[in-house]
């Protein structure tokens, strides 16, 4: 009970499993807006082969108290089946994919851009004499560091996914 | 989808229209009462409703009234209340009563019509985004936009409604979805896919947590909404509880009701306005037992002088309720009647004995905080004296009483918000859970006319008074004319003190008594009123006809508006300012202190941020 007192802020990566039907995302983004709960990362999709229920995503942070009281409240959504908190319930797996644009002539920039994407196994998806398109996965700083990176190098835009996550071993939500 | 989506020609030959296979439904559900108001997109509903008798109709004159008629008869059943509205400004209009039925988790299933589905996000005529909109306003919400789907939707929504904590239910029906034929399916037999809420504690909590209470040497129970919530039988095993400990027992506005007040042990409301033993009782508090209450800041002030030296101890069926404002030591998810039961069986299984000379110099030190008598007030008895407003409720307690061992009738209270609701929360004094209905969670104005209807409906031959200020009362007054349509003989009882006396009372305390927008000015002849709506209009202006305006008015088969003019400037004490601790509470004029500007006690810049 102690670490409920605790102030400092924590972030968590919550799993809920929900039923698959329309107004389910309105309800949980509408739960974090309406209790003033940060959402740092947001994903969404079904995951069984029928389509029944989808998977949600969220990275947040709180205080401990905080983020019991969200996985409370999300857990008392009528559609919601099941709410895994990942950070705390042992090691996990969080990765993001992203696509990063850089417009660049100069040959030096572009040799260091492509030179960076390799170090950090960045793909090249699309390339044009002016411009490329990396596709990148990994952890969230993973990739805001390479984003940093290409930023003097001629960053013209981001597109990212959000963060999926899952618990490594034999658990599962 | 389990079903198929479209219904092959033999179907169609057996089923109804989608409004048929609704009240289908409803009738499976054991719906006895709607309370409604039509519209263009409900009418196929009104057509169903006019071909059958089992489901009776009341014809509200606002659909909020609708829904707070809906919560009266709810909260005095135990049974969900039923609302039906129509399209767009009907839904909108029921908006209050839906938030206030979730703030006070109240049963309510409710009805909206809706444009149909191939209309629906054109802006059509009188669409709203019901569902959209009432998101936070309910527990769970639905739009039909299947035929197939429709007896499923209503009979989870009336699951949903009651099950855990209790709270309203939109089902949002599109105007095709009522006209086409749909098939039935009766109730489900198995569990809820994803909602199902734990009722029965865990055994090792319980366990802890009655460890704790034998061991405490100043503990207290502090029971709430809960508790009536849970049924009649919880508020017979918090008795029962109660007798086997000797525990002091304090309640919140919500769980008025569920201990008898009588009770030696009971210490009345705490909170903003409780009394000063049940505050200092919780102040001073070793081990706190609360009994389905949520910690609001009503109740427990500032968050951290809060009990500070207390183990808590809180009983919840709704896990978000717990750890949510007070971190608590022994958390138990569960019924507050199912943990009633285990605790008085595992009180008897715990060998541990009771610190009972401990618990004796605590009712030592109760007494002496009761010995303060913290609701006395000064009532004149001259001849043509003013009405004091906590007179006028006392003495409305005790000739209902009366009233009651002559006639065998229960009374059954509702108010409106202010003080007159406070002071009815203090002065009368209830015995029995669910007789006792007022908007505690959203503090709606307009609650007690249309709540005192659904009680009335439901208890045809009780006495059902409203206990109002003549601000609010404004606010649902139409509801006056369904009063007279259906001969339901509510007492409106207002305490006339020709101000939002409680808006008054803060700018007095906390705004330098500048009484900005507060004062009730041109205000309607009650008497006359009630005779244009069919009523009886009484009126006391002082004390001497104060008990002949009361007994006339119970005495009287009709609906009655009784305006009971009191002291304009009398304040609503004891009284804890917003942002101050449970023992910096102020205590009235007659104990010495009262409301002297300047002298509420704790008030910081930050308490004047709350509200
Ligand atoms: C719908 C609504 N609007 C505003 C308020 C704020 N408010 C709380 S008490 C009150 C005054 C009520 O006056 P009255 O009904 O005369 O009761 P009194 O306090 O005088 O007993 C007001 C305006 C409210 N609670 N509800
Ligand atoms: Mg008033």
């Amino acid at each position: 009970m102690s670490n409920l007192q605790d102030t400092a802020i924590r972030s968590a990566t919550i799993s809920v499993l929900v039923e698959n039907e329309s107004g389910v995302l309105a309800r949980v983004i509408g739960l974090f807006s309406g209790r003033g709960y940060n959402i740092d990362s947001l994903t969404v999709a079904p995951v069984e082969t029928d389509r029944a229920r989808s998977r949600i995503n969220v990275v947040t942070s709180g205080t401990p108290m905080v983020i019991e009281q969200i996985k409370a409240q999300l857990d008392r959504l009528v559609p919601v089946h099941r709410v895994a908190d990942l950070t705390q319930d042992g090691p996990h797996i969080a990765r993001e994919m992203a696509l990063i644009k850089v417009v660049a002539q100069a040959g030096h920039a572009r040799t260091e851009a492509l030179r960076l994407a390799d170090a950090f196994r960045a793909r090249v998806v699309d390339a044009t004499t002016e411009s490329f398109v990396f596709e990148m996965t990994g952890q969230t700083d993973k990739l805001d560091a390479f984003v940093d990176l290409m930023r003097p190098l001629g960053l013209a835009e981001v597109s990212r996914t959000g963060v999926a996550a899952i618990a490594r071993g034999t658990r599962v939500i | 989808m389990t079903q198929t989506d479209t219904l092959s020609p033999s179907d169609i030959a057996q089923t109804q229209s989608g409004a048929e296979i609704l009240l289908r439904a409803l009738k499976e559900q054991e719906v006895e009462v709607i309370f409604g108001y039509p519209g263009g997109a409900v009418l196929p509903i009104y057509d169903a409703i006019f071909q059958q008798n089992a489901i009776r109709h009341i014809l509200v004159r606002h659909e909020q009234a609708a829904v707070h008629a809906a919560e009266g008869y709810a909260r005095s059943t135990g049974k969900v209340g039923v609302v039906l509205v129509t399209s767009g400004p009907g839904a909108t209009n029921a908006v209050t009563g839906l938030v206030d039925a979730l703030m006070d988790s109240i049963p309510v299933v409710c009805l909206t019509g809706q444009v149909p589905t191939h209309l629906i996000g054109n802006d059509a005529f009188q669409e709203a985004d019901t569902t959209g909109i009432t998101r936070p306003a309910t527990k769970h919400n639905y739009l039909v936009k299947k035929s197939a789907d429709l007896a499923r939707v209503v009979h989870e929504a009336f699951y949903v409604a009651r099950s855990g904590r209790p709270g309203p239910v939109v089902i949002d029906l599109p105007k095709d979805i009522l006209i086409n034929p749909a098939p039935y399916t009766a109730k489900p037999a198995a569990a809820h896919r994803s909602y199902r809420p734990q009722t029965a504690p865990d055994g090792a909590q319980i366990a802890k947590a009655i460890s704790l209470l034998k061991n405490a040497k100043r503990p207290v129970i502090y029971s709430g909404g809960g508790v009536i919530n849970s049924g009649p039988q919880a508020s017979d095993a918090l008795v029962r509880f109660a007798k086997l400990t000797g525990i002091p027992v304090t309640s919140t506005l919500m769980g008025l009701g569920a201990y008898p007040s009588n009770d030696s042990q009971f210490l009345g409301m705490l909170g903003m306005h409780g009394t000063y033993e049940a505050n200092l009782v919780m102040h001073g508090s070793d081990v706190m037992l609360n009994m389905g209450a949520r910690f609001d800041d009503r109740v427990t002030g500032r968050l951290n002088a809060f009990a500070p030296n207390s183990r808590k101890i809180h009983v919840d069926i709704d896990p978000s309720s717990i750890n949510k404002n007070v971190a608590v030591e022994v958390p138990v998810i569960a019924d507050a009647g199912l943990a009633l039961e285990a605790m008085i069986e595992a009180w008897h299984a715990d060998p541990a004995t009771q610190n009972t000379a401990a618990l004796a110099e605590w009712w030592a030190q109760i007494e002496a905080w009761r010995a303060v008598n913290c609701l006395k007030f000064r009532q004149t008895t001259e001849k043509g004296g003013i009405i004091k407003p906590q007179h006028a409720i006392q003495r409305l307690y005790e000739l209902t009483r009366e009233h009651e061992a002559k006639t065998g009738k229960p009374t059954f209270i509702s108010t409106e918000v202010g003080q007159h609701q406070m002071w009815a929360a203090q002065y009368f004094r209830f015995d029995k859970p669910n007789r006792w209905m007022t908007s505690g969670g959203l503090g709606t104005m307009g609650y007690g006319l249309p709540a005192a209807m659904g009680v009335q409906i439901a208890h045809p031959d009780a006495l059902c008074i409203d206990i109002a200020g003549e601000a609010s009362i404004l606010m649902n007054i139409q509801e006056m004319a369904t009063l007279a349509q259906y001969r339901l003989p509510v007492k409106v009882f207002i305490l006339n003190n020709q101000y939002m006396g409680m808006v008054r009372q803060w700018q007095e305390l906390l705004h330098g008594s500048r009484y900005s927008e507060s004062y009730s000015e041109a205000l309607p002849d009650f008497v006359r009123l009630a005779d244009a709506f069919h009523g009886v209009g009484m009126r006391a202006t002082s004390i001497d006809e104060l008990d002949d305006v009361i007994r006339a008015m119970l005495a009287e088969p009709r609906a009655v508006i009784a305006d009971i003019c009191v002291d304009q400037t009398e304040n609503c004490f004891p009284m804890i300012p917003s942002g101050a601790a449970h023992n910096e509470m102020i205590l009235g004029p007659e104990h010495g202190t009262g409301l002297n500007k300047g002298n509420a006690a704790g008030l910081t810049d930050e308490g004047l941020v709350l509200v």
